[in-house]
C-alpha cells in the first residue's frame, strides 16, 4: 500500500516571531491509502490544529512549516483557489459538533448539493438527486422528504450523517474526521463509526480520525498515532498499541482510561501537567512526568523518522516476548 | 383519573409572548399608518394645499375633523399627506443606509485585519459628528429638500448599522458551519453571501427598525427647521413649525401632526423592541 497522505516535519506556530508557541512540533507521519488512521491525544495536544493545517483552514496568524503531500502533491502553501478546488473534492473534513457545522438557515439537503455544485458542473436538479442518494446511503430514512428540512428538525445523529454525506459527496480520497462522535451519545456514536467504516470499505476512502477517545480508536482504527504536547510520540498498529504500548505516555494514557472495573476503584492518573506550547523544553516534552526518564531525556529530544510501530522515546517500554518492532529487526541486520 | 399538565408560565415564556404582542401592536399600528399614507389621495377629505380664506384657523368640526390651519387648509388632509412624505423619507433613508452598511459590515467583520481597519476608521469619522450638525452641513451644501434630507439621514445612520453588521458578522464567522462550508469547498464570496450574511442579518433588521423611529424624528426636525421638505408640500415637521405660531389660538394645528409623529415613532419602537427580544437567544429582555 502506498502513502496517500504524508506529512514531513509539520510545524504550526502561533504568535509573534520571538514568542512563537508551537502547537504542532515537527510531526511526520504517513497515512496509507484506504486505512483508518487514528490520531489520539488529550485536549490541546495539537491534533485538531494539525488537521486544520492540512486542510488549509487555519487563521492567518498561524505559521505552518514542513510538508504535507496528498498523493505526492504538496498541499501546504497552495493559494486559496487551488485549496478551494481540493477541499470538499479530494479531501474533506468533518467537524466536532455536527449541529454547529450545518448552517441553521439552510435546508440540510441544499448543504450537500452545495458541495457537489462547488466542484462538479451539474444542474440543480441533478445535484439534488445526488444529494438525496447520498442521504439514503448514509442511512437517513425517507431522504427525499427530509431534503428540505432545516437542521434543527433533525436529531444530532441525523445531523452528523448529513455532515458525513456532504463530506463524501464528491468521493474524496481523504476524509479527516475531527472528533466526529464526541457530541453524540454512545449508541449513535457506534452507528456513526460503523457508517464511517462502511463508507471506507465501499469507496476506499482513507480516513484520518481525530479523537481523544481510546474506545473509538480500538473500535475502528487500523493504525494509531499518539500525540503529546504538539508532538507525535508513537505510531503503531491499533492491536499492538493496546497490547504493548511502548512510549511511557501511551502507557500512562491507556492506564488512565476507564475499562472494566477491577479491584482498584480509582483511575490511574498522570502526575504533573502538560507543558504549555510556549515552554522551551530541552529534550523530551514528557520528561517531567515520565517514570522511565533517563539523563538523555533531559537534554536531547528523540526525533526519529516515523516508521510503523515507531516510538519517539529514549527508553521505551520493552516489547513483550514474541513481538518484534521493525527497528529491532533493522538493528539485527 | 387523568391529570392535565399545565406548562408553567416561566419568565422566558412570558417575555416571548410579550415580545410577540409588541411586534404585533407595532406592526398593526404601522400598517394602518402606512395604509393611510399610501392611500392619502383617496382618503383625504380635502386637497391639502388648497387655501380657503373663510376657514382660517377653523376649529375641529365634522367637515374638518382636525380643524384647519392659518391658511384655511384642512389639517386632517395635511396630516395624511405629511405622513406620506415623512414615512417615505425615513424609510428610504434607512433602506439606503442598510443596503450600504450590510456589505461594508460583512467585509469588515469577515476579513478583519486591514480591511476592517480601513472600513471601521472611515465610519468612525462619520460617527463622531453630531447627527443634526451633519445633516445641516449636507443641506447647506446640497440645498434643502426631502431627497437631500433622506440622503443626510442615510449617511448619519450608515456607521451605526455597519457597526452592528460588523459585530454580528464577527460572531457568525466564528461558527463551525462557516468553517464547514469552506471545508466543503465554498469560496469566500459564496460563504459570505450564502452563509454569513443570512445568519448575521437579524440584529441589523432590529437596529434598522429602531433607527426608522429616529429617522422619522430627524426628518420632522429638519422640516421643522425648514431644511427638509419644502412648503407647500405638507410634512409633519413643517406643520409643527406652522402650528407653533398659532399655538394659543388654534392648538389643533400643532397637536394633530405632533400626535401622529408620536404614534409613528412609538410603533417603530415597539416593532424594533419586540424584534430585538424575539432575536435575543436568551429570551429575557435586558
Amino acid at each position: 500500500m502506498t502513502a496517500l497522505l504524508s506529512l514531513t516535519d509539520m510545524e504550526v506556530r502561533f504568535g509573534a516571531a520571538e514568542s512563537m508557541a508551537s502547537a504542532v512540533d515537527s510531526v511526520s507521519l504517513e497515512v496509507k491509502s484506504g486505512e483508518i488512521f487514528g490520531i489520539v491525544g488529550e485536549s490541546g495536544c495539537g491534533k485538531s490544529t494539525l488537521a486544520n493545517a492540512v486542510m488549509g483552514l487555519l487563521p492567518g496568524a498561524a505559521h505552518v512549516d514542513g510538508s504535507a503531500k496528498l498523493q505526492n502533491r504538496e498541499v501546504l502553501g497552495l493559494d486559496e483557489k487551488s485549496l478551494r478546488a481540493l477541499r470538499g473534492d479530494e479531501m474533506s473534513m468533518i467537524f466536532q459538533d455536527a449541529s454547529a457545522s450545518l448552517d441553521p438557515t439552510w435546508p440540510v439537503g441544499d448543504q450537500i448539493a452545495e458541495t457537489i455544485r462547488a466542484h462538479r458542473k451539474v444542474s440543480r436538479r441533478e445535484a439534488k438527486q445526488q444529494a438525496i442518494d447520498l442521504m439514503t446511503e448514509v442511512g437517513i430514512p425517507d431522504a427525499a422528504s427530509r431534503y428540505g428540512d432545516a437542521p434543527h428538525r433533525l436529531s444530532g445523529g441525523m445531523r452528523q450523517r448529513i455532515v458525513i454525506a456532504a463530506a463524501l459527496a464528491n468521493q474524496p480520497k481523504l476524509l479527516i474526521a475531527d472528533e466526529p462522535t464526541t457530541a453524540l451519545d454512545v449508541t449513535i456514536q457506534a452507528q456513526v463509526l460503523q457508517l464511517i467504516r462502511r463508507l471506507r470499505d465501499d469507496h476506499g476512502t482513507t480516513v484520518v480520525l481525530i479523537t481523544h477517545d481510546l474506545g473509538v480508536v480500538a473500535e475502528i482504527c487500523d493504525r494509531v498515532g499518539v500525540m503529546y504536547a504538539g508532538q507525535l510520540v508513537e505510531v503503531a498498529d491499533t492491536a499492538d498499541l493496546f497490547a504493548a504500548p511502548r512510549h511511557p505516555y501511551t502507557r500512562a494514557l491507556l492506564a488512565a482510561s476507564p475499562g472494566v472495573p477491577t479491584e482498584s476503584r480509582r483511575l490511574a492518573t498522570i502526575p504533573g501537567q502538560v507543558p504549555a506550547p510556549s515552554d522551551q523544553i530541552p529534550g523530551c516534552r514528557f520528561q517531567e512526568r515520565c517514570p522511565r526518564r533517563l539523563e538523555t531525556c533531559m537534554t536531547t529530544p528523540h526525533r526519529e523518522p516515523v516508521f510503523p510501530n515507531e516510538v519517539a522515546c529514549w527508553n521505551p517500554e520493552p516489547l513483550p516476548a514474541g513481538m518484534a518492532s521493525p527497528t529491532d529487526l533493522l538493528g539485527e541486520k | 383519573m387523568t391529570a392535565t399538565i399545565v406548562a408553567p408560565a416561566t419568565p422566558q415564556r412570558r417575555s416571548k409572548r410579550a415580545s410577540n404582542n409588541a411586534v404585533l401592536a407595532g406592526a398593526i399600528i404601522l400598517g394602518l399608518l402606512a395604509l393611510v399614507a399610501i392611500f392619502a389621495p383617496l382618503l383625504a377629505p380635502h386637497d391639502p394645499e388648497t387655501v380657503v380664506a373663510d376657514q382660517v384657523l377653523g376649529a375641529p368640526s365634522l367637515e374638518h375633523p382636525f380643524g384647519s390651519d392659518a391658511l384655511g387648509r384642512d389639517v386632517l388632509s395635511r396630516v395624511m399627506f405629511g405622513l406620506r412624505v415623512s414615512l417615505l423619507v425615513s424609510l428610504a433613508a434607512v433602506l439606503v443606509s442598510t443596503a450600504i452598511a450590510v456589505p461594508l459590515g460583512l467585509l469588515a467583520g469577515y476579513f478583519g485585519g486591514l480591511t476592517d481597519t480601513a472600513i471601521s476608521r472611515v465610519l468612525d469619522m462619520v460617527l463622531v459628528l453630531p447627527a443634526l450638525l451633519l445633516a445641516i452641513t449636507f443641506i447647506a451644501i446640497l440645498g434643502p429638500g426631502s431627497t437631500v434630507a433622506a440622503l443626510a439621514i442615510a449617511v448619519i445612520y450608515l456607521p451605526i448599522l455597519a457597526r452592528v453588521m460588523r459585530s454580528s458578522t464577527l460572531v457568525v464567522t466564528r461558527n463551525d458551519y462557516v468553517l464547514g462550508a469552506r471545508a466543503r469547498g465554498a469560496g469566500h464570496l459564496r460563504v459570505l453571501i450564502g452563509h454569513v450574511a443570512p445568519n448575521a442579518l437579524g440584529p441589523v433588521i432590529v437596529q434598522a427598525s429602531v433607527l426608522s423611529a429616529f429617522a422619522l424624528q430627524l426628518e420632522a426636525a429638519l422640516s421643522f427647521l425648514g431644511l427638509g421638505t419644502q412648503p407647500p408640500t405638507p410634512s409633519l415637521g413643517g406643520m409643527l413649525s406652522d402650528g407653533r405660531d398659532v399655538l394659543s389660538q388654534a392648538p389643533w394645528v400643532e397637536i394633530f401632526p405632533g400626535l401622529t409623529i408620536v404614534v409613528a415613532v412609538l410603533s417603530f419602537t415597539l416593532l424594533g423592541e419586540g424584534l430585538r427580544r424575539a432575536f435575543d437567544p436568551k429570551g429575557v429582555a435586558a
